[in-house]
C-alpha cells in the first residue's frame, strides 16, 4: 500500500521530464526571473535597499501571474487526460485507489514545479547576490519566496484537480482551468481595484479589502511576500494596515491546498471509469 | 476454499432507460476457464465493469471470494485485461510493468520474468508509442499476470491479435488456470475458444441464455453436422437425387445432418459406392451453436 503514492509520483516525473514539461517550465520561469531581476537591480546600485531584495520583490510579482499558470497546465490533465485516454482503467483496477491517485499525481507534480521555481529563481537571486550583493534578509526573502511560490503551486494545482475531475474530458478542462486562471489572477484584482476606486468613504478599503485579499490565494501569497519586504518601496503601507498578521496569508494557502484536494477527491469518487 | 471464486448473484444494471443487464447468475470455481460471449452490446464490458466495482449495481449481488467489487480485498484478487487497453506512449515497457508491479504491491524482480514470459524481451525498453496493437495487448497481459491473481478479467483479449500471437495468448491463459487462478473471459471471436474454456456463457441483450460445457451446448442446440460428400464429375446429379442436399459445385454435394442420424446417413451414403470418391464431416462449430442461442431468444422476442 505504501507504494503506490510514490509509484504514481515518480511515474508523473518521468513523464514530465520525457515530455518536456520540466525543462520547458524551468527555462521560462529563469528566463522571465532573469530579466525581471535585471530590470529591478539596475536603477537602484547605491540606495540601501539591497539588490537582492528588491530582487525579490519583482520576483513575487512574476511568481502570482506564472505559477498558478504552470500549476494550472500541470493538473489540468492529471484526471480528464487518463480518463480520455483510457489508462484509468488499469490504474483503478489495481489496488491503487482514487484518493491515492490524485496523492501521486500531486506529489509528482508539486516536485515538477518544485524543480522549475528552485531553479529559476534560485539562479536569479544567486546571480543577482553575485553582482550586486544583498544582505541576509535579501537571502532570506528569496528562500522565503521560493517556499510559499511552492506553496502557491501546490493551491492551484489541487484547484486544477477540481477542475480535471469534474470535466473529464481534456479539452473541456483546460478551457476551465485558463478560466480559473484568468479569473483568480487578473480578474479578480481588476474588480477589487475598481471596488476600492469607487469606495468613496474608505470603508470598504479598511473592513471588506484585506479579507478579500486573503480568500484569494495569489493575493494572499502576494499581501505575504509584500507585507514581509518591508523596505521595499510603498506596498508595506498597506502591510502594517492589515487587520491580521501577514503569516495568514499562508493560511489561506494551506486551507486552499487542503480544501481543494478533498473537493476534487470528492468530485472523483463519483467518476465511473 | 470450497465455494465458488466468483459469485454473481441476480444482478441488473441499467443506464437511464436501457437495461445493460437483467438478473444475471453465474458463478466461476477456482482454476476454472470460463468464456462469456455476445454481440457487441450483449452486456459483456458492462458485467466486468461491475465485477471490478467500477460502476455499481441497479439490482442482485457479486460477490469476489467473499468481498464486494471494488473494496480493497477484491482488488487485490483481480486481474484485468482491457478491451482497448492504452498506456503512456513516453514509457517503455519495462517502465509500465514496473509501475504496475508497484502497484500490485510485487516484488520488482518479477519484472524479467512476465516480459519474457509475453515475449517482450526485446521491446522491453522500447517506448510503447512504437509497439503494434499486439504487443500492447501482450504488456497488458503482463501486468494482468503479475503477483498471481486469483481471478482473471480479460475482456475481448484476442481481438486484432494475429492467430500466431492468439495461439500462445491462450496458452498463457492454460497456464494461469493451471496454477488454479480464475478465468473470465470475453470474446465474439468464437473459433478459437474451442478447446480451451471449461464452460460457455452466452450473453444475449443482457440476458443470459446458455451456461454450460461446450459439448453439452453442442448437443442441447441441435445443430447439425455437415457432410460434404465428393462424387465422380458424371454422377452428381445421381447422387444429389439419392442423397438431397445442395450442390456446391460440379463435384460435390453438401448435407446438413442432425447427430442422431448420423450412422444412416453415412451408411446411405457409402451404399452408392464408386459414385463417391471422398466426403467430410464437419461438427457444428461454436458460431452455430452461438447463432442457434442468439436467434432462437431473437425469435421468441419477436412473437
Amino acid at each position: 500500500m505504501t507504494g503506490i503514492v510514490p509509484a504514481i509520483a515518480m511515474t508523473e516525473i518521468r513523464l514530465g521530464s520525457r515530455n518536456r514539461w520540466v525543462l520547458l517550465a524551468a527555462a521560462a520561469l529563469t528566463l522571465f526571473a532573469m530579466v525581471l531581476g535585471f530590470i529591478g537591480a539596475a536603477p537602484t546600485g547605491t540606495v540601501k535597499t539591497g539588490a537582492l531584495t528588491v530582487t525579490v520583490a519583482s520576483l513575487a510579482t512574476l511568481s502570482v501571474y506564472l505559477v498558478p499558470l504552470m500549476a494550472l497546465l500541470l493538473s489540468f490533465d492529471a484526471i480528464a487526460g487518463e480518463v480520455e485516454r483510457g489508462t484509468i482503467q488499469l490504474i483503478l483496477a489495481s489496488p491503487a485507489s482514487k484518493p491515492a491517485l490524485i496523492a501521486g499525481k500531486f506529489l509528482g507534480h508539486i516536485a515538477i514545479l518544485g524543480f522549475a521555481i528552485i531553479t529559476g529563481f534560485g539562479l536569479t537571486g544567486g546571480v543577482i547576490w553575485l553582482m550586486a550583493g544583498g544582505s541576509d534578509d535579501g537571502v532570506w526573502a528569496l528562500a522565503r519566496l521560493i517556499a510559499t511560490s511552492i506553496g502557491l503551486g501546490a493551491a492551484f494545482l489541487a484547484i486544477g484537480y477540481i477542475a480535471s475531475s469534474l470535466a473529464r474530458q481534456s479539452g473541456t478542462a483546460a478551457a476551465l482551468a485558463v478560466g480559473i486562471w484568468l479569473v483568480a489572477v487578473v480578474l479578480y484584482d481588476l474588480a477589487l481595484f475598481s471596488a476600492l476606486v469607487a469606495d468613496a468613504d474608505g470603508l470598504f478599503a479598511k473592513s471588506v479589502f484585506p479579507w478579500l485579499l486573503l480568500v484569494n490565494p495569489a493575493d494572499a501569497f502576494r499581501l505575504f511576500n509584500m507585507s514581509l519586504l518591508e523596505s521595499a518601496s510603498g506596498v508595506s503601507e498597506i502591510a502594517t494596515a492589515l487587520p491580521f498578521p501577514a503569516w495568514t496569508g499562508i493560511l489561506s494557502l494551506a486551507f486552499w491546498t487542503v480544501a481543494a484536494f478533498f473537493l476534487s477527491a470528492q468530485f472523483l469518487r463519483k467518476l465511473e471509469p | 476454499m470450497t465455494g465458488p471464486l466468483l459469485h454473481v448473484d441476480a444482478v441488473s444494471k441499467s443506464f437511464r432507460s436501457v437495461r445493460a443487464l437483467e438478473n444475471v447468475c453465474l458463478s466461476v470455481n477456482p482454476g476454472e476457464r470460463l468464456a462469456l460471449l455476445g454481440h457487441n452490446g450483449a452486456g459483456k464490458t458492462t458485467l466486468f465493469r461491475l465485477i471490478l466495482g467500477f460502476t455499481g449495481l441497479s439490482a442482485g449481488k457479486i460477490a469476489i471470494d467473499g468481498e464486494r467489487p471494488g473494496s480493497g480485498k477484491a482488488r487485490r484478487s483481480v486481474a484485468y485485461l482491457p478491451e482497448n487497453v492504452t498506456f503512456p506512449k513516453l514509457l517503455t515497457g519495462r517502465e509500465i510493468l514496473k509501475f504496475y508491479l508497484r502497484l500490485k504491491d510485487c516484488p520488482a524482480d518479477q519484472v524479467a520474468g512476465l516480459l519474457d514470459r509475453v515475449g517482450l524481451t526485446d521491446a522491453a525498453d522500447r517506448y510503447v508509442g512504437t509497439y503494434s496493437k499486439g504487443m500492447r495487448q501482450r504488456l497488458g497481459l503482463a501486468q494482468a499476470l503479475a503477483g498471481a491473481p486469483r481471478l482473471m478479467l480479460l475482456d475481448e483479449p484476442t481481438s486484432g491479435l494475429d492467430p500466431l500471437s492468439r495461439q500462445q495468448f491462450y496458452g498463457l491463459v492454460d497456464e494461469v488456470a493451471a496454477t488454479g487462478s480464475s478465468v473470465l473471459l470475453s470474446s465474439h471471436g468464437l473459433s478459437e475458444l474451442e478447446a480451451r474454456t471449461d464452460r460457455v456463457v452466452i450473453l444475449n441483450r443482457g440476458k443470459i441464455v446458455a451456461d454450460a460445457p461446450l459439448d453439452e451446448l453442442q448437443a442441447k442446440s441441435n445443430a447439425p453436422l455437415r457432410i460434404r460428400v465428393k462424387t465422380r464429375a458424371d454422377s452428381i446429379e445421381q447422387v444429389s437425387a439419392e442423397l438431397g442436399g445442395k450442390r456446391i459445385n460440379g463435384q460435390s454435394v453438401e448435407l446438413e445432418c442432425p447427430v442422431p442420424e448420423k450412422m444412416a446417413r453415412l451408411a446411405a451414403i457409402s451404399s452408392l459406392g464408386s459414385l463417391v470418391t471422398d466426403f467430410d464431416v464437419t461438427q457444428p462449430s461454436l458460431d452455430d451453436v452461438y447463432r442457434h442461442y442468439s436467434e432462437s431468444l431473437d425469435g421468441r422476442n419477436q412473437k
